[in-house]
């Protein structure tokens, strides 16, 4: 089955436009010159200049900006103790209660989350704004680096650790010279996963967020219902953009450095 | 002059470095060290013996401090150190899989335990050169540990537990993971650099040859018990029991009762057949169930009945041609199978025996041991 049938070449267009042909339709009407967004009217890129000038969306974009950033951060190392202390510890009180809850949100809806933390802030008497988002992207984000962290933690060789200690080194010292520095891919991706995850949450966003805290992706979807304006085409084009260069970038790097490593463990071998 | 002979165990003067009192180690239901004494005395070159699940890598891992002892105490120094964690023993250890620090350059992995001792710059930049050039890895300093080979790889953990010049270097299995060539190779480097440092090495492996090789002593280990130490050659000359002649080397095992007058015993082993003889300061009960181990290179083969005490027949039923040496598989009529070991002097083609051939078998009244366990 190695060559492309017919039928395989049918099948994997088909696959590709159902997943991908929504967003080249966006893109290709971002640089539409009518400000009717159905209507071909010839190239433009105006809908980026407007987009430049227009304050409210670059104010929820900083917005956004922040709360993903700040939520990544935290998520990550919450997560990451998280990850640990559940691989490493194998036995403590409560373990399967523990490691229950901590992937818990991953399966919960959105709605309910979202309405949970807005009556507990309610309930707290906290003024909702950025730091609501965050502790709600917090949240969830960091089921998610925990999970990517755990899987990489598993495969971790413990002798490593242990080496460590028997060379004097206290555990605090070990998991900051030994342990992070081999994780660090994981955790990386831990913390990018949780910055996409809060970048594009609504639902959420929306029950925690106070009046002056309007993130990007309410901005839309407020902007929106009152009808898609090619200026929104042009902001998800950047997105999409960013996104893209960014997954393409940390794939070819990362692909880069295995080849690396497999030419120089064969010149190691020979010599 | 006579030269004086390491054997700090002889001598009642000597304290041991480390001595372990009465241990035990159970994991739940099961016990993985069965109150086991033993002392190692400094500067020795100690080889734990036995196969995989024996407990010999627990015994060492409670001296490295990642297991502590249900009972009894382990003393290093004259002092329990049940209570010193891992990072404040003076005993480093260098592991089965090496445990190199993937992110970090050779040069790096050996200063890592000096640096935690916060040592001046200089002083470690000069422990980790001299470290270099005993392992003779002064060009692979900067290398990272997947850009240099396997036998390097050994060497740099070699050189990384060595740094911290401790008490007591413990090495798990370490040269597991080299071929055969570069195994036997290491061994020498291994005893090269012990002797150099005066370091207290305690080796784990279940590879024989490895243990009789390097080691001034060996522990042989059973499920958790100690069934025997000695310097290689006494545990292989002199086994105590069934089980070590078993284990170290190659062994013919007969089982019979004793008849003993004053050194001499006469084993009858078989219906019909002429009782074996043997000489032991053991004192035997009279028709004692006892064995004689007796090793194939002790058993000479001739087509003609020797003269002297033990001396039967049989056929030869299979060859193993080693090169320097060939084992004959001589059946005897009561259904024994005696190996027999001779050293090929002669080319393969003036070999004098072959298959089916009728020899006989014989060895001398001092070449076997008699075990009564």
């Amino acid at each position: 089955m190695n060559r492309l049938s017919p039928f395989n070449v049918v099948s994997l267009t088909l696959g590709f436009a159902f997943l991908y042909l929504p967003m080249i339709i966006l893109v290709i009407y971002s640089f539409n010159a009518s400000k009717l967004v159905t209507v071909w009217a010839g190239f433009s890129t105006q809908w980026y200049g407007e987009l430049l000038r227009n304050e409210a969306f670059l104010d929820a974009a900083l917005v956004t900006l922040k709360v993903a950033v700040l939520t990544s951060t935290l998520a990550t190392v919450l997560g990451t103790c998280t990850a640990y202390v559940l691989v490493r510890i194998h036995r403590f009180p409560g373990r399967t209660l523990f490691s229950g809850m901590a992937f818990a949100p991953l399966v919960m809806p959105d709605v309910i989350l979202g309405l949970s933390l807005l009556l507990l802030f309610i309930g707290v008497g906290v003024d909702r704004g950025v730091l609501t988002i965050v502790l709600a992207h917090t949240t969830f984000a960091m089921c998610y680096v925990s999970v990517v962290v755990s899987s990489r933690l598993v495969a971790f060789d413990q002798s490593l650790e242990e080496a460590a200690l028997d060379l004097g080194a206290t555990p605090w010292e070990t998991f900051r010279l030994v342990t992070l520095p081999i994780i660090a891919p994981a955790v990386i991706s831990g913390w990018l996963l949780a910055f996409t995850l809060s970048l594009d949450d609504l639902v959420i966003a929306s029950f925690t967020a106070g009046p002056s805290s309007t993130t990007l992706p309410m901005k839309i979807f407020s902007a929106v219902r009152l009808g898609v304006s090619p200026e929104i085409n042009a902001l998800s084009t950047i997105m999409i953009s960013i996104v893209t260069v960014g997954v393409i970038a940390a794939s070819l790097l990362s692909k880069r450095a295995a080849v690396q490593r497999v030419r120089e463990e064969k010149a190691a071998e020979r010599a | 002059m006579p030269q004086k002979i390491f054997a700090p165990w002889d001598d009642p003067q000597e304290k041991p470095l480390i001595r372990f009192q009465n241990v035990t180690k159970r994991f739940g239901d099961f016990t993985a060290i069965d109150s086991i004494d033993l002392d190692i005395y400094a500067r020795e070159f100690f080889a734990l013996l036995g196969p995989s699940g024996c407990g010999k890598t627990t015994l060492m891992r409670m001296l490295a401090g990642f297991e502590t002892p249900s009972s009894g105490t382990i003393l290093l120094a004259g002092q329990d150190i049940a209570p010193v964690a891992p990072n404040q023993r003076a005993v480093n250890m260098m592991f089965q899989s090496y445990a190199l620090f993937p992110h970090l350059s050779v040069w790096d992995n050996i200063a890592f335990g000096l640096r935690r001792e916060k040592r001046p710059k200089d002083q470690v930049a000069a422990r980790v050169e001299e470290m270099l050039k005993l392992t003779r890895l002064t060009k692979f300093a900067r290398r990272k540990p997947h850009q240099i080979s396997g036998g390097q790889r050994q060497r740099v953990a070699l050189a990384r537990s060595l740094a911290k010049a401790p008490k007591l270097l413990l090495l798990d299995e370490p040269l597991g993971a080299l071929d055969k060539k570069l195994r036997e190779e290491t061994q020498f480097e291994l005893m090269d650099i012990q002797e150099k440092t005066g370091t207290t090495f305690v080796i784990v492996t279940h590879d024989q040859e490895e243990a009789m090789t390097v080691a001034s002593r060996v522990a042989v280990m059973d499920e958790g018990k100690l069934m025997q130490i000695a310097t290689p050659d006494r545990i292989y000359e002199a086994p105590n029991s069934v089980y070590v002649a078993d284990f170290i080397g190659d062994v013919n095992i007969i089982e019979g009762k004793a008849h003993q007058v004053g050194e001499l015993v006469q084993l009858d082993w078989a219906e019909g057949q002429p009782a074996l003889a043997a000489r032991t300061d053991k004192n035997l009960g009279l028709a004692q169930t006892c064995y004689l181990a007796i090793r194939p290179e002790k058993v000479s083969i001739s087509a003609d009945r020797p003269g002297g005490a033990n001396a039967l027949q049989g056929e030869i039923i299979d060859i193993a041609y080693l090169g320097n040496l060939s084992t004959y598989h001589v059946k005897l009529p009561t259904g024994h199978v005696i190996k027999a070991q001779q050293a090929n002097t002669r080319r393969i083609s003036r070999r004098p025996f072959t298959w089916e051939d009728k020899v006989w078998v014989s060895w001398t009244e001092t070449a076997a041991v008699v075990l009564d366990q």
